[in-house]
């Protein structure tokens, strides 16, 4: 695997990657990378690019130019399943479970590729999670939004991720809950699992991950240590000045 | 005043009696699952892509040739040269085979290439009118547009629509049959979609195209088993149509189709057991009108039904109502 600059091996990168919807040039020469195990946090304000950033991870959106590498192999023309097969994984924004169907079986399709799962995926769930085992023949669409964010961490921990994608954890919880979330997305990564998360709430993110950028209309205006971001003058007047 | 004098005359006409209503009540039932079949592929394949798939009335009707082709390949009713279990057996089996493999056929060749550009909803519906039309001309081209006869087999010395009690009932051997056949068909398709994992994937797809995708799930694949078994439901109707009305034109698919389609818009679209429970409401409708109105009026009356219906409940049985935009 190739060498990160702190020494451990990169899971993801983005090189010189260009997005765009129709005319819209959305994401501009973005370079970004994530190494084995590392929390990292993808900030930005409304139409900043992030969501995008992520459909461009996971191959929903395809980029125009630029490359897409994961665990050492160029995965730019690649499929969403294969990329999830290879050790992708996502908690989508709005958690997007499948409301209708039972908890149990949202985690069944979780581990869609892993043929609905061994018992010992169902077992790491459940013990991170002992509510969602309490829960598992209730309806999703039936569960308070704490509950459904948990749903939704085990959903995408049932395709057994190196590299698990957020789309704004935050969004809709309420404060108590932030916190909540966010201490299990600690208890998640300290098993081992890299993570690219996007978010609005920098304050929060940036407490518990190791490295942070900066999107703006498209480009990636700040990137460095999370400690070191989070005292960053510019950054504070734009996100953490409220 | 004078016409509604002549409508209670109708009344008198027929013997009013219990026994009567109860062989509608069976007509209903037969008619309603035929309807249901088809409903369903109507149903399912909205629920996933929310196209309105008018080609599926003539996938019923290919069905329906196809069992034809097949009952006639081995000698035809009067003397088949298999026991008539076996061949009746077959003519399912190839005309499920046959609309599936087509309705499969159908979904790669007129609709995913529109996906695939991402055309406007309107261009697969056109798309759909197309088929639909195509298909039908092809039937008049190949089979002539004169009906071909099925027939009513020799069964133990009386025929399909030989009649039997069982409790109060008063049923033909056919109707028991469309009537089995269908539990069968649709319990198969309840497992088949609670219990497997590609079942619970259609779910989670119908649901939320997108976020099954996240999943890994390989939505095209999804669609295509959608297609293939809404139209092998289709198929199985198709050849319970010939053995009812014991003919098959290449018009049958638009008319039937259409009331199919009423149905699967009654029991709420997107929902597998609201297109059972409307097709067989409308087939009771229609049985009833028939038996106690008039067969002229049936349509009338089943479809002003469907209006006032869809008036005070415009989601359907089943049907989830329409979020409004805040």
């Amino acid at each position: 695997m190739s060498e990160s600059t702190n020494g451990s091996s990169v899971l993801l990168r983005l090189e010189g990657v260009n997005t765009f919807y129709g005319q819209m040039h959305i994401l501009q020469d973005t370079n970004l990378s994530v190494a084995e195990g590392e929390l990292v946090c993808l900030l930005g304000g409304n139409a900043s690019g992030k969501s995008t950033t992520l459909k461009t991870v996971l191959g929903i959106v395809r980029p125009r130019s630029g490359t897409v590498t994961f665990a050492d192999e160029d995965i730019t023309s690649r499929s969403t399943s294969y990329r999830i097969r290879k050790g992708m994984a996502i908690v989508p924004e709005n958690r997007r479970l499948f409301g209708p169907m039972t908890v149990l079986e949202n985690l069944q399709m979780g581990a869609y590729l892993h043929g609905g799962g061994e018992p010992e995926d169902y077992e790491r769930v459940y013990s991170l999670f002992p509510l969602v085992y309490e829960r598992r023949s209730q309806l999703a669409g039936t569960l308070s939004g704490g509950e459904q964010q948990m749903v939704a961490m085990g959903r995408a921990l049932m395709a057994r991720p190196k590299l698990m994608l957020m789309d704004e954890p935050s969004m809709g919880l309420a404060p108590i809950l932030v916190e909540r979330s966010f201490e299990i997305i600690q208890q998640v990564h300290q098993a081992g699992v890299a993570m690219l998360i996007v978010e609005q709430n920098a304050n929060v993110s940036l407490s518990i991950a190791d490295r942070g950028y900066v999107l703006s209309t498209g480009r990636i205006v700040l990137e460095g240590k999370a400690a070191e971001l989070i005292q960053n003058e510019d950054l504070r007047k734009a996100y953490l000045g409220r | 005043m004078h016409q509604v004098f002549q409508l209670l005359g109708y009344f008198q006409d027929y013997q009013l009696t219990w026994s009567f209503f109860l062989d509608q009540l069976v007509a209903g039932l037969t008619l309603g699952s035929v309807y249901g079949l088809i409903a369903i592929g109507y149903s399912m394949v909205y629920g996933i892509l929310k196209l309105l798939n008018f080609a599926h009335g003539e996938v019923f009707m290919i069905g329906s040739y196809i069992g034809y082709f097949v009952l006639t390949a081995f000698g035809g009713a009067a003397d088949p040269d298999l026991p008539y279990a076996l061949v009746i057996a077959l003519m399912f089996a190839a005309a499920m085979l046959g609309a599936g493999t087509l309705g499969v056929v159908i979904e790669r060749f007129a609709y995913r290439p529109l996906r695939e550009k991402r055309a406007s909803r309107i261009a697969p519906l056109i798309s759909a009118l197309g088929v639909s039309f195509c298909l039908q001309q092809l039937a008049v081209i190949f089979f002539g547009s004169a009906p071909k006869q099925y027939d009513s087999f020799a069964i133990d010395g009386g025929s399909l629509f030989t009649r039997v009690s069982i409790g109060p009932f008063e049923i033909q051997y056919m109707q028991i049959f469309v009537i089995v056949l269908t539990v069968i068909l649709m319990l198969g398709l309840t497992i088949f979609v609670a219990r497997t994992q590609v079942g619970r994937a259609m779910r989670a797809t119908s649901f939320d195209l997108e976020a099954a995708s996240m999943m890994g799930i390989n939505v095209d694949r999804v669609i295509v088993v959608t297609f293939l078994i809404g139209s092998a439901l289709a198929g199985a109707a198709g050849v319970m149509n010939g053995l009812i009305f014991q003919n098959v034109d290449p018009y049958v698919g638009f008319q039937v189709g259409l009331i199919a389609f009423a149905a699967a818009v009654i029991g709420g679209i997107g929902s597998i057991p609201g297109a059972m429970l409307g097709g067989l409401a409308i087939g009771l409708g229609r049985a009833l009108s028939v038996g106690f109105v008039s067969s002229a009026y049936q349509d009338v009356i089943v479809f002003a039904i469907l209006i006032g219906f869809l008036l005070l409940r415009p989601s359907g049985i089943f049907g989830v109502p329409a979020p409004s935009k805040v």
